[in-house]
């Protein structure tokens, strides 16, 4: 961006910018993301906090070791986990401009995340089938809710991934669309990181409890 | 019709539901319907439905969204309004054996509406609606970051506005008070839907605060002039950038108190209930978490406000301007320190309670060195009285009352005696109305003439302002008394007649504010009749200093033909002083947004879905989600969101303005 | 702008004249000192408000736009000196009041015997102070005297310059126990207790009333605290002795049930177990208490055992309801345990007491610490007495 120098008053300071360009398309896009990301960050503080503090009221009803099957769970996160990257390698792909490769991996990352998903719902499914519902007691209303959420959200990014397959798919990978996949790259590095202390926090320290 | 039939359609709505049997709520309705129908009709009439939809419904422009948070804000102010006229009128007669005229299941909605609707949809929207319409004029900006984001956020804030003021005539409002704490607001003690209206109306409505904040957030650090470091932002800017910081590091926990609420009430689960090892308690500690951090970013943009009035109509540069940044952003911090004083009577212990306490006393060193620096900004000034001028000296002596028993508050043994006495309402109604309306209002004159094109007329501006202020001190002096008699608050009769005296003195002043505010709709009627008369034309009515008086009154669509490159603070009063000519000649076609329909229309679905949430009816519910989530995906296949503005249209604008300039000497 | 100040300060006025400001002129210690601490901030505060305020009116007039006499300096914003008192003088003055605040939230913790009867009179360790507990019920407040046996509804007696130790808990939602004569107030929350003591020094009959927001009943859940001499108490104790009935479980079950502006009633006799019952919310039979459920917890749950050990929910307050997409309301069942078989009194065995001195320079160490094991910020959690 130059900064014309009005020419009736030469060394005089300059008071407008003559010669503009505007911002680029998405300028503030990634800073945007980020913040949006931060905030979704203390949705899931404000639930790990609730589990924190509820998580040790079991109403005299089960306890995390009673529950939880850490197999499964580590299987589940090695899905994830897995998921991140070959997003990752979505990403490297798509700055080759290969867009077949592109969306190969980002099927690939679908994939591995509907897997992370119909893990989890299984899980869920065994323990309120067993008896142990989020109504049973408060450490089971805070471990569905922050659990939950995280599929939720795993969930919301698997329907913005098919989207984006399919502008990709239509429109190429565009300016636009690198934008959208680096977005969705950070969204879904994000929910690992949860996810991360979601295995920790929850099963892991849950199960040594 | 088969029952079981009826209930999968309507779910629990009935004719039961409307409330037929109030006469106050029918007759309400009876009004609030012909004034409606009034207003469609004239629209209809006039052919003004399209005008609506295009220019102003599906518009991206940050001042016309500005504008409309502004309306929303003013209107829903009537209604908040009315509440507290009920509720005074109530407190006023309930002695002696009267039952007064509200029965305890209306009275209780009234003060909890009171609360949520003074709060979330008249202080948001008019502290919102001035970021929206200010902050971008004053950084040189073109529009926000997020344009469509921000059409969306406001009708986001207007869905949450529809479904309070549905409960009005459909169904009810909740009767737990404007926190709703659990276990009276849990499905067991509140099986109705008020709650639930409750929790949807601020879901909805805290995702459009949420994402407007993150909008600003954006706008304020990317999208600054040349120039413009940090440290030469205006203050409101820099309050505007605090309080989005807030709202983002704030709101997802209102969010999240919500939804847990809800899977209480909805579902079942066992948080905030008594039984099953739900903490009740943990509810009251994360709602003000995010409550009182709302407390500031209500304030923070008054504040920064009454910086820019105050170093204007002194004529002066705003004294200590690094020291009232700072002071604002450790405001910032410590608002996230202090939740606890907001219950210090549970029963933490001492050391927590103080901990608290004194962290909600060091708040009062920053506060009061701003007092300090508008004071020594008034200081060897030619201070201007304008209405602006005024809010703020009135604003000055009542605020500082406020903070006074706000920090005798924060301390814990004094609190023990003075917690949910009327002294504590008299306390936050002196620092809210105090600060956040009298800051508004400030604003709305101060800004007024930059959004329109013409002054506010002076004359119902200043008996607005007086009867704002008598009536505010008549309607709180006594409520801090009756506090001093450990009278407590929401109480709907009376036994002792000796505090009826009180009331009646706290329901007059409650009328004089009532006058105040029809005389502020008078001065904008009379405004509008005159405003040929009290046409602003040269864009710097009052002779400021920031960016925003640099443009035309109202600024054209792309705020700047040029963008500004700034060089001190106060950068319009720089550019006056160094003989600045306003570029004539060199237009370039301008690149902008484009209106778009998409925000509204997620909004109306959002709404839909929070109201088949509140009566279960399910089907209303997920049809209205999935249409949310189509109408979302398929506005990301639009890639073309934004359009030149032509050079010819820039030099049109432009030279209209230059002869009204050239005129106007 | 004058006018806004006497306009402001007329009601203070009136206020210092008369009428029953019961806050400022308290008949118990507890809130008389509460009532010092108010005054104190207050003119510790107005050291900086009267100042500021009169600046306000000062320079708005002095350096109003007519005034052409009146220096106008428009480039001056930056004076160091000034900055520094602008910053340090509102800090001293929260210096003073945090060191005042720090030492009276210690010394006026409503958890904390109280060290004297009133200025200049210490406790008479020789004497046991007057339990009471405090149930604060749909909309009512009922009173139990478990060293008397005698229990009433919305009428509380206590004798002059005894301290009384309040345990306070509720039956469903969250109140506030005061009564602004005698001494600050604390919540009343279900499943929890708090406690207050106090002591009152002037005989007398003082208002009493929940000051948190209950519900529909709310306005009328008050009652009268009598202030009496000695003889005069032991007279109140024997007319309730004398109005026989008795409060058991069940009497407590019906009187749970919500109403409004209740009359005092008052039992000859009640159940010495009532009161633990009722803050481990199990007065109900068959229903597992609190504190039992909390040392289950506290030992890892049941297991799998523990899943199905629900019952239907078949008593309410209200009414059996639940939520729209859950299973039916259920409960915890009770277990039997060797020493407690279901339904009976179980030995009073009470978590071991925080001994841990207060902190604070030039604080005595209190006689009886509160209990103080629970949670930081969530406030006291019922003792654990399984």
């Amino acid at each position: 961006m130059t900064i014309a120098v009005n020419p009736s008053q030469a060394g005089e300071p300059v008071f407008y910018l003559a010669d503009e360009h505007p911002h680029p398309e998405g300028y503030s896009t990634s800073l945007g993301f980020w913040i949006y990301l931060m905030s979704d960050c203390l949705i899931f503080a404000m639930l790990f906090a609730t589990f924190g503090v509820l998580g040790a009221n079991y109403a005299a009803g089960p306890a995390p070791k009673d529950l939880f099957e850490l197999p499964l769970v580590a299987v589940n996160t090695s899905m994830l986990l897995l998921s991140s990257i070959t997003y990752g390698f979505a990403m490297l792909t798509m700055q080759q401009n290969k867009i077949a490769q592109t969306q190969m991996w980002l099927a690939i990352t679908g994939l591995f995340g509907l897997a992370f998903i119909g893990i989890e719902l299984s899980e869920f499914a065994h323990m309120i089938h067993e008896g142990a519902t989020p109504q049973r007691s408060a450490f089971l209303s805070a471990f569905f809710t922050l659990v939950g959420t995280h599929g939720l959200h795993v969930s919301c990014g698997l329907i913005w991934l098919v989207t984006l397959m399919v502008q990709v798919w239509k429109f190429g990978l565009i300016e636009a669309n690198r934008r959208r996949l680096m977005c969705l790259s950070m969204f879904w590095h994000f929910l690992d990181v949860v996810w991360i202390g979601v295995f920790t926090f929850v099963y892991l320290l849950g199960v040594l409890r | 019709m088969s029952p079981d039939f009826l209930k999968l359609i309507f779910g629990r709505l009935g004719l039961d539901s409307l409330p037929l049997h109030e006469p106050i709520l029918v007759g309400t309705f009876a009004m609030v319907a012909l004034g409606g129908i009034t207003l469609l009709a004239g629209l209809t009439y006039f052919r003004l439905w399209g005008y609506l939809w295009r220019e102003w419904f599906t518009t991206v422009d940050h001042k016309r969204i500005g504008i409309m948070y502004m309306i929303l804000g003013i209107v829903m102010l009537l209604r908040g309004f009315a509440d507290a006229l009920m509720m005074r009128a109530q407190q006023a007669l309930a002695f002696g054996g009267s039952d007064g005229f509200l029965p305890s299941h209306h009275y209780d909605q009234v003060f909890t509406a009171h609360g949520v609707i003074m709060i979330f949809f008249v202080a948001m929207p008019l502290v919102t609606g001035l970021m929206n319409y200010v902050v971008p004029l004053q950084i040189g900006a073109r529009d926000v970051s997020f344009p469509f984001l921000n059409n969306f956020s406001f009708w986001m804030t207007v869905g949450g506005a529809v479904l309070v003021m549905a409960s009005l005539f459909i169904g009810e409002f909740a009767r737990t008070g404007w926190l709703a704490y659990p276990p009276l607001s849990n499905i067991g003690y509140s099986p109705d839907v008020g709650v639930d209206y409750y929790i949807w109306a601020l879901q909805v409505a805290g995702v459009g605060t949420t994402l407007s904040g993150i909008n600003l957030i954006c706008t304020i650090v990317k999208l600054r002039c040349p120039g413009m470091t940090m440290m030469k932002m205006p203050v409101f800017t820099w309050t505007s950038l605090c309080t989005n910081v807030l709202i983002v590091a704030s709101f997802p926990v209102l969010t999240v108190v919500l939804a847990l609420l809800s899977l209480d009430r909805y579902v079942g689960t066992n948080f905030f209930t008594n039984d099953f090892g739900g903490s009740p308690m943990m509810y009251v500690n994360l709602i003000w978490i995010w409550g009182h951090p709302e407390v500031y970013i209500l304030v923070l943009p008054a504040f920064g406000i009454f910086s820019e009035v105050t170093s204007t109509f002194s004529g002066k540069r705003l004294f200590g301007y690094t020291s009232m940044v700072y002071a604002t952003v450790v405001i910032t911090i410590l608002s996230y320190l202090v939740w606890l004083h907001h219950f210090f009577t549970m029963g933490s212990g001492a050391s927590v309670n103080s901990f608290f306490g004194i962290t909600t006393m060091i708040i009062s060193i920053p506060t009061g060195a701003k007092m300090f620096n508008w004071l020594f900004t008034m200081y060897r000034g030619r201070i201007r009285f304008e209405l602006p001028m005024m809010w703020t000296i009135a604003f000055m002596l009542t605020f500082v009352l406020g903070g006074m028993t706000g920090v005798l508050l924060a301390v814990p043994p004094a609190d023990f005696v003075l917690h949910n006495s009327l002294f504590l309402i008299a306390h936050f109604h002196n620092v809210i109305i105090g600060g956040v309306v009298f800051g508004a209002f400030a604003g709305i004159n101060y800004w007024f003439p930059k959004a329109f094109g013409f002054n506010l007329d002076v004359f119902w501006g200043k008996l607005s302002f007086w009867f704002w202020v008598v009536g505010f001190y008549l309607a709180f002096m006594p409520l801090y008394v009756l506090g001093l008699m450990g009278v407590t608050r929401r109480l709907r009769v009376f036994d002792d007649p000796s505090l009826q005296i009180w009331f009646v003195i706290a329901a007059i002043g409650a009328g004089l504010v009532f006058l105040g505010i029809l005389s502020m709709l008078m001065q904008f009627a009379v405004s509008f009749l005159k405003r040929e008369q009290l046409k602003d034309v040269t864009g710097d009515p009052w002779d400021a200093r920031t960016l925003e008086w640099a443009t035309s009154s109202p600024p054209p669509d792309y705020n700047f033909a040029f963008t500004p490159v700034v060089h001190d603070n106060d950068a319009w009063w720089d550019m006056k002083k160094r003989g600045y000519q306003r570029p004539l000649t060199g237009f370039k076609p301008i690149h902008m947004p484009s209106s778009t329909g998409t925000g509204i229309i997620l909004a109306g679905f959002a709404t839909a879905m929070g109201f088949g949430l509140i009566w279960y009816i399910w089907w209303l519910a997920a049809a209205s989600f999935f249409a949310m989530l189509a109408v979302g995906i398929g506005h990301t296949f639009n890639y073309h969101r934004d359009f030149d503005i032509p050079a010819d249209d820039v030099v049109r604008a432009e030279d209209a303005r230059t002869k009204l300039l050239v005129g106007a000497k | 702008m004058s006018r806004l100040k006497i306009l402001a300060l007329l009601p203070l006025a009136v206020a210092l004249s008369g009428c029953n400001y019961v806050v400022l002129a308290p008949a118990g210690d507890i809130a008389a000192q509460q009532r010092d601490l108010v005054i104190i901030s207050t003119v510790l505060m107005l050291l900086i408000v009267v100042p500021v305020m009169a600046l306000t009116v000062l320079f708005a007039w002095r350096y109003r736009q007519s005034n052409t006499s009146a220096r106008y300096e428009p480039e001056w914003d930056h004076s160091t000196s000034l900055e520094l008192v602008i910053w340090s003088a509102p800090l001293l003055i929260i210096v003073c009041l945090g060191a005042l605040t720090w030492m009276g939230t210690h010394l006026l913790d409503p958890y904390r015997n109280i060290g004297r009867i009133h200025a200049d009179r210490a406790v008479d360790q020789s004497k046991a102070p007057l339990v009471v507990d405090v149930v604060a019920l749909d909309w009512k407040w009922l009173f139990i005297y478990p060293d008397y046996g005698i229990a009433t509804v919305n009428e509380l007696a206590a004798p002059i310059d005894r301290p009384i130790n309040f345990h306070i808990t509720a039956s469903s939602v969250m109140n506030s126990f005061y009564i602004p004569a005698l001494a600050g107030q604390i919540y009343a929350m279900p499943g929890m207790e708090t406690s207050l003591h106090a002591v009152i020094n002037h005989a007398g009959v003082y208002k009493g009333f929940s000051a948190n927001y209950s519900g529909a009943g709310f306005s009328g859940m008050h009652f009268n605290f009598h202030g009496l001499d000695d003889k005069g108490f032991d007279a109140w104790i024997a007319s309730a002795k004398s109005a026989g009935g008795s409060l058991g479980r069940t009497e407590y079950l019906q009187l749970e049930k919500p109403s409004q502006n209740e009359p005092v009633r008052r039992w000859g006799t009640i159940d010495s177990d009532l009161y633990r019952l009722i803050l481990n919310m199990c007065v109900e039979t068959g229903k597992m208490c609190q504190s039992e459920m909390m040392a289950i917890d506290a030992k890892g749950g049941l297991g799998h055992e523990g899943m199905n050990n629900t019952l239907p929910l078949a008593y309410d307050k209200y009414a059996r309801r639940g939520s729209p997409l859950a299973p039916e309301p259920t409960f915890v069942a009770g277990t039997c345990t060797p020493d407690a078989p279901q339904g009976k009194t179980t030995a009073s065995i009470t978590a071991p007491i925080d001994t841990a001195p207060l902190l604070g320079a030039g604080l005595k160490r209190p006689t009886f610490a509160p209990l103080k094991s629970s949670s930081f910020f969530l406030g006291q959690r019922p003792k654990s007495d399984s």
